[in-house]
């Protein structure tokens, strides 16, 4: 249970860390380590070179900006998940970091990080590509724009090289008078989730869901859009009918297979019944209106 | 396999890269060079002899060997003390005054009986003691308490009474 031999650099500069990282093609970021220095205690990950970004200048910090919010490399989940702007901006942040491990746990391990980590039962991944966020990398080749629904490739697995520093990650704020909803079904408390469910929606003047957006964590190699059920949704008066054929339609979504915490169709029931319990909560947030 | 044949004499250095690292622990400054891969949980208590932090899974799930790092809880099991350079430490022997005086949430679990064996203890006060000194309001319902405690495991006690010893602390912090 203790780490594998490995060098060490505490790059000051970014692109010191750059060079650095891409001068050896076993080295890893460090950042907060919540997941790193436990998979390397495991002896999982075996990096040949950890390139401490915590002292690497311009990397710290939260941003509202417009409609866009923007999260710094070293930024720790507990500093996100105070940060009064962003609970303004977007309540659903907050409501979803609640169920990331625990607070000791949130006050050292990065969002960034846990993007990077990309565990496909994680909630910030989810987040992400329920609200159509989007991550910055830098690597010897330039800067670039990824998109958080081509990020997130399969377990672990993302679509930055292994050359890049992703520097921040943006959000947009909640639209306004949308409703926004999370939960997830753990085996313990601040487990990873067996699945989680996150969701946004909008109603019309009739009632009537516009703008439904479901993603589901714990389901698959990575976090998905439940697509079928956001068009099962939209349009209708989220009756009872209407949400028990989004559920339906979400089952094929689920391709997780059995694994040691449970079966592939306990993760069906399972989100079904997420589903159905949430998409209500959110539809009576955006009637109640989350800011006047 | 082979069989390890005896060596003619075991190492009694490192052979690892090592690094030197200057923190505050406890108020006071420390100065070491030690190996790039010594956990910071390992550091306090075979560097410093401060081994009031336990070390229990070393993955970061039981919580005994939280301490404060920047003024935060944090899992020492989890941090490289490399990481840990220039930071502020503090740890469970700084918890109590000079005197042995019990602090208020030290003084709680002993009224409520929190700790049977108290392997769980120093991390248990720690990861409290910190959520009392951040400005955030706390929830102090049993579930709120329960989601407090939710990141350290106890082994003996059922957490009953350590639920109660956090209500209490926060009678004798003037937080109830």
């Amino acid at each position: 249970m203790k780490p594998p031999l490995f060098r060490y650099e505490a790059p000051r500069t970014l692109r010191d860390a750059v060079a650095v990282l891409a001068s050896d093609p076993d080295a890893m970021v460090l950042a907060g380590g919540q997941s790193l220095v436990p998979a390397m205690n495991f002896r999982v990950a075996t990096p040949s070179l950890l390139v401490d970004i915590q002292h690497v200048e311009g990397l710290k910090g939260i941003a509202v900006e417009g409609d866009t919010i923007v999260i710094k490399a070293m930024t720790r989940h507990r500093e996100l998940e105070l940060h009064p702007e962003v609970r303004r901006a977007n309540p659903l942040i907050a409501e979803t970091m609640q169920h990331v491990a625990h607070v000791p746990i949130r006050n050292r391990g990065t969002v960034v990080g846990s993007l990077c980590h990309a565990d496909p039962s994680a909630e910030m991944p989810l987040l992400f590509v329920l609200l159509d966020g989007a991550l910055v990398a830098t690597g010897p080749a330039g800067t670039r724009h990824i998109p958080a629904a081509d990020f997130f490739q399969s377990f672990l697995t993302t679509a930055r090289h292994q050359d890049e520093i992703v520097v921040e990650a943006r959000l947009p704020v909640l639209p306004a008078g949308a409703g926004y909803a999370f939960d997830e079904v753990t085996r313990r408390h601040g487990d990873f989730a067996l699945v989680g469910i996150g969701c946004v929606v909008s109603l019309d003047g009739n009632g009537r869901a516009q703008n439904v957006r479901l993603a589901a964590c714990g389901i698959s190699d990575r976090p998905v859009r439940l697509k079928a059920a956001e068009t099962a949704l939209t349009g209708s008066l989220l009756a009872t009918n209407d949400l028990a054929a989004a559920a339906r339609a979400s089952a094929d979504a689920v391709t997780q297979a059995d694994d040691m915490n449970t079966s592939m169709s306990y993760r069906r029931r399972v989100l079904s019944g997420l589903l159905q319990r949430l998409v209500p909560i959110a539809a009576g947030r955006a009637r109640g209106g989350y800011r006047q | 396999m082979k069989r390890a044949a005896i060596k003619p004499s075991i190492p009694d250095r490192s052979e690892d890269p090592r690094v030197k690292v200057s923190l505050t622990v406890n108020g006071q400054p420390v100065m070491r060079t030690v190996s790039v891969r010594m956990l910071l949980s390992d550091f306090l208590r075979h560097e410093l002899g401060l081994t009031g932090t336990h070390v229990g899974c070393e993955h970061g799930v039981c919580g005994c060997c939280t301490v404060h790092i920047d003024g935060k809880a944090g899992r020492s099991c989890l941090t490289l003390a490399v990481q840990a350079n220039g930071c502020k430490i503090r740890t469970i022997e700084d918890v109590a005054a000079e005197d042995g005086a019990l602090h208020p949430v030290q003084q709680a679990f002993k009224e409520c009986h929190a700790l049977q064996c108290g392997f769980c203890t120093p991390g248990m006060v720690m990861n409290v003691l910190s959520r009392f000194e951040e400005r955030e309001a706390l929830d102090l319902t049993e579930s709120g308490i329960r989601d407090i405690l939710s990141g350290n495991l106890c082994r003996c006690t059922g957490y009953i009474n350590i639920i109660a010893a956090v209500r209490r602390a926060a009678e004798l912090l003037g937080r109830a």
